[in-house]
């Protein structure tokens, strides 16, 4: 794919890596658990693939350098918000470098199951500072395409449950202690998430998609958005 | 960047820097053991010492998987675990934490792997400025010599090998240090480094850093309270005791 765009970085991006050599196109999916992030993303790779583009996935806690150390370690909640906040920091430049941007140089499009706005949100509902946050990730890439599925609580809620019959302790921010009850503390760290998302929307662009609607619906949608990008080549 | 003492922690914090082999180890060391003898309450921490980032750090060590962009974020992520874990909670208890290495390493060696500087600095920004900063300022020569001296096998990372500065494991560490030592040295005023001279001899050097310690730092304030007297109940049944032992050796 010979692609005439480039790619710029947040902040001063990575040492040796010129903005001029990142083409492809850089695509994020954010959003809560149970707001459909990950089934969208399969039916736009089988979309994309089949209409003979080459795509590469990314998200959270997949490197290969510390996801295992930081699985175990917020198994045991052990970690403070800093150090939390720069291991899953840690765990995204390792990706950045090893997947994100040999991808883009070779032209790919590459799709992230969540980017830096989640880590920031989650630091920020935690209490880290926005400016130490916007320099840490300074390392970033600016996406094509930021897709922000967003579905109410209560829903979020209904679908979680129906899919694992149980709230997933960090997705209900329970080391906050906003609640004992885990369904308060949901309902509460995500109404504290959606704040934080309508803060980082200040600075970085999100396209808010109404996910309350079916999947079909809402990948049509996307699509859409997604081939106006790619016609722009 | 503001010291403990003037972010109002009762504790205060002592750091040593310098390249390897600039006998500031020995340094510190010899501090603690003066501390403790004097009764302070005294707390020594290490550089690369936290137990939950160390399983991923020396995986990505081993296994030549670091950037500098994850080098400079692991350490900063071990940093940051003994800093709240540790460090914090030993500070706001009135105690002297002595630090062989603090964030002037990562602002040294992570600038000369080709971070910008106000991206590492911002990174630690969480962290206070030590009290007191003792830098160990030896010959280049000097500090090499004692490391390279048993001809030990750099490791990867040590020899700053990632850098491809020269095939050459030894020529490499060799050029790496003299990066660094620049580093740290353009750094020294702004962060206050007290320059020690490490060519001299180890207990010559001992003799200034304690002196300025206690110019630095009014030791009197973070000596040990003395024992607790025991409650009464249990002096009584200590008294009895040593009556009954008195008894047998009668």
């Amino acid at each position: 794919m010979s692609d005439k765009s480039t790619h710029r970085f947040y902040g001063h991006g990575i040492p040796g890596v010129k903005s001029e050599d990142l083409g492809g196109k850089l695509i994020v999916m954010e959003g809560a658990d149970g707001s459909g992030r990950s089934t969208q993303i399969a039916q736009l790779v089988d979309w994309l693939e089949t209409g003979g583009r080459p795509t590469v996935q990314v998200g959270l806690k997949r490197s290969t350098l510390v996801s295992e150390e930081l699985q175990k370690a917020q198994e045991g909640n052990v970690l403070s918000r800093t150090t939390l906040g720069l291991f899953y920091a840690t765990d995204f430049a390792d990706q950045l470098e090893n997947i994100i941007l040999p991808a883009l140089k070779a032209g790919f499009i590459v799709l992230a199951d969540r980017y830096i706005y989640t880590l920031m949100a989650r630091d920020m509902v935690r209490g880290m500072d926005e400016g130490w946050l916007k320099n840490l990730y300074g390392i970033a890439p600016i996406p094509d395409a930021v897709f922000y599925l967003s579905v109410t609580p209560e829903e979020l809620v209904q679908r979680n449950l129906s899919k694992n019959a149980t709230l997933d302790y960090w997705e209900s921010g329970m080391d906050l202690g906003f609640s004992r009850e885990v369904f308060d503390s949901f309902l509460k760290y995500q109404a504290a998430m959606s704040d934080a998302f309508r803060q980082l929307q200040k600075t970085y662009k999100f396209e808010i998609v109404d996910a309350n609607r079916s999947v079909n619906v809402v990948n049509k949608d996307l699509r859409k958005k997604i081939s106006l990008l790619l016609d722009k080549e | 960047m503001k010291t403990f003492a003037e972010s109002n922690f009762p504790g205060r914090l002592i750091a040593v820097e310098g390249l390897d082999g600039s006998g500031k180890s020995t340094q510190i060391y010899l501090l603690k053991r003066w501390l403790e003898a004097e009764g302070i309450k005294v707390y020594f921490s290490e550089w690369n010492s936290s137990e939950l980032v160390k399983s991923a750090t020396s995986k990505g060590k081993k296994r030549e998987l670091l950037t500098p962009t994850t080098f400079s974020l692991i350490h900063a992520t071990d940093f940051a675990d003994r800093y709240e874990r540790h460090l914090v909670p030993l500070l706001r208890a009135g105690y002297i934490v002595l630090c062989d290495r603090y964030v002037f390493t990562a602002f040294a060696r992570d600038v000369t792997r080709g971070c910008p500087p106000e991206w590492v600095r911002g990174n630690y920004s969480f962290a206070c400025a030590p009290d007191l900063t003792m830098f160990f300022k030896a010959d280049l020569d000097v500090s090499l010599n004692r490391i390279l001296e048993g001809r030990p096998k750099l490791k990867f990372f040590e020899a700053g090998m990632d850098l491809r500065l020269s095939p050459d494991p030894y020529q490499s560490f060799k050029i790496f240090q003299g990066r660094i030592l620049d580093q740290y040295l353009a750094m020294s005023k702004e962060f206050n480094f007290m320059i020690m001279d490490a060519n001299q001899p180890v207990e010559k050097q001992q003799v200034i850093v304690r002196k300025l310690v206690s110019e630095h730092i009014d030791l009197k304030q973070f000596k040990r309270r003395s024992p607790l007297p025991l409650p009464p109940a249990l002096t009584a049944d200590r008294d009895h005791h040593h009556e009954g032992e008195e008894d047998k050796a009668a």
